[in-house]
């Protein structure tokens, strides 16, 4: 009988560390940026928003209205935004998807890759306007690579949550 | 498929309650964000404390990778070299010629003017070095150009220090954590540096473009004094860059505005020196009155003997 719950609380451990894989996966996409690699363009695209996106995408259940507070402060930390603008604009992002969903009678991929396409976009402006208002510097044409490389890598970034998803829901 | 619509929460008071609470969670964090933007518009090295944190927790981190990274990055061009080999030997030979005959120009040039320097009492400007260090990740995402160096103010680095390499100038200091700090690179489109041409002297200063060349516009207005393959070095007007330290060299002319390639590439530099911040030097006229005939004819850059 011990062993039994001895199993049971070990599989329930096991389920708790797997729920955490969609946060892990946020967080290792902000991570991205300690890349030691000294760029002289912004080159990386927001990895990850996009992941935290993908994942809205693929379970429009899973994140808390306020998810965008802890991981966009984290994103600013690490990325070197001005700190508070991914809190702002990542609520702003689920808000706003938030109430397109009620809004919208249909769904599918490509209507999911537009949505993206937009708040990508949406974001890669406002942050640079933030930051020219803390001290920076209109910066324009260096950064349609980057929202390119952003609108191209997102559909990647739905494979690789929709399988660390197969992953967390097996057992 | 279609649209799954609102998350209703039914008739149960407990979730509706629970779902209302988010939202309130969501909207006042959202304003605390805009506040904090709001707190760095008026006062954007409030937060440099926090950032000099961050990066003595990442600057480790990044280290680990770097020396790998710069030695991949050195593979293209080991190919490259291979390929065009004997038409590059041939090149380099015929521009060793040139480099040669130059540098004993330029040696004798530099004994005169030691000896035009020792006579009307001027020193070069000190050159110290506070720290060594390697430059280790940088802003990959964001717009603002700036880079991890990893030194900080257990090495006496503060913010507002000039930044070099061996090549020339890479930036300033921004903020400075105990082991690592931020460098504004020259590229950065905050980063205005004062400069002037090799070949004249003619005061300029560059603006970064955030694509990695920087913009030179000339101080002189209406003459267009830039030509393709003029080397810019810093003037150490106004303090913080020291006078003479090379920073890019001119590839496109726009009329009296120009492009420059800076001649440092954070991207390849192994180290970066910090010095300490520029002061340009206060004249004491009681003493240099009667030795300099002409004040307006001296080369910037050079500090007089107290």
């Amino acid at each position: 009988m011990t062993r039994l719950h001895a199993a049971d609380e070990n599989l329930a451990l096991v389920r708790a560390q797997l729920s955490l894989i969609p946060s892990a996966s946020v967080v290792a996409g902000s991570l991205v940026c300690l890349v030691p690699l000294v760029a002289q363009a912004p080159i990386l695209p927001p990895i990850a928003l996009m992941i935290f996106l993908a994942w809205r995408f693929l379970r429009p259940e899973i994140w808390p209205i306020w998810a965008g507070l802890p991981f966009g402060l984290f994103d600013d930390l690490i990325s070197g935004s001005p700190i508070g603008s991914g809190m702002l604009l990542w609520t702003i992002i689920l808000l706003t998807l938030d109430f397109a969903v009620n809004r919208a009678m249909w769904r599918d991929y490509w209507i999911d890759w537009l949505a993206a396409t937009g708040a990508l976009i949406f974001y890669i402006m406002a942050d640079m306007v933030l930051t020219v208002l803390t001290g920076g510097g209109w910066v324009f044409v260096p950064l349609l690579p980057q929202i390119a490389a952003a609108i191209l890598l997102f559909p990647l970034c739905l494979r690789l949550c929709a399988r660390l998803d197969r992953r967390r829901l097996t057992l | 498929m279609a649209s799954e619509g609102s998350k209703r929460p039914g008739f149960s008071r407990r979730a509706r309650f629970g779902l209302f609470a988010g939202y309130v969670v969501a909207i006042t964090g959202a304003l605390i964000g805009a506040g904090l933007v709001i707190i760095a518009i008026f006062d954007p090295q409030g937060f440099a404390s926090i950032r000099g944190g961050v990066s003595d927790v990442t600057a480790p981190i990044s280290s680990t990778g770097r020396g790998a990274v710069q030695s991949g990055g050195r593979i293209d061009d080991y190919i490259a070299n291979w390929w065009n080999a004997g038409q590059q030997n041939a090149d380099l030979r015929a521009e060793l010629e040139i480099a040669r005959r130059q540098l004993i120009e330029a040696r004798a040039t530099d004994l005169e003017n030691r000896r035009l320097r020792e006579l009307v009492n001027l020193i070069e400007g000190e050159t110290e070095t506070l720290a060594t260090a390697r430059l280790v990740n940088s802003s990959l995402t964001s717009t603002r150009r700036t880079a991890t160096l990893f030194a900080g103010r257990n090495q006496g680095v503060m913010s507002g220090q000039p930044v070099r390499a061996a090549d020339g100038l890479v930036g300033r200091i921004i903020d400075s954590g105990r082991t690592a700090s931020r460098v504004l690179l020259l590229t950065d489109r905050s980063n205005i540096v004062p400069v002037k041409l090799t070949r004249d002297g003619t005061p300029a200063f560059t603006t970064g473009r955030g694509d990695g060349s920087v913009e030179v516009r000339s101080l002189e207005a209406g003459r267009n004094s830039f030509e393709e393959g003029d080397i810019l070095v810093t003037s150490g007007t106004g303090g913080i860059y020291p006078p003479n330290v090379p920073v890019a060299v001119i590839t496109r002319v726009f009329g009296d505005t120009a492009l420059a390639m800076p001649l440092a590439n954070p991207a390849a530099l192994d180290f970066a020196i910090v010095q300490p911040a520029y002061e340009p030097p206060v004249e004491e006229t009681e003493t240099s009155e009667d030795i300099e005939p002409d004040d307006s004819d001296l080369a910037p850059g050079f500090s007089e003997t107290p």
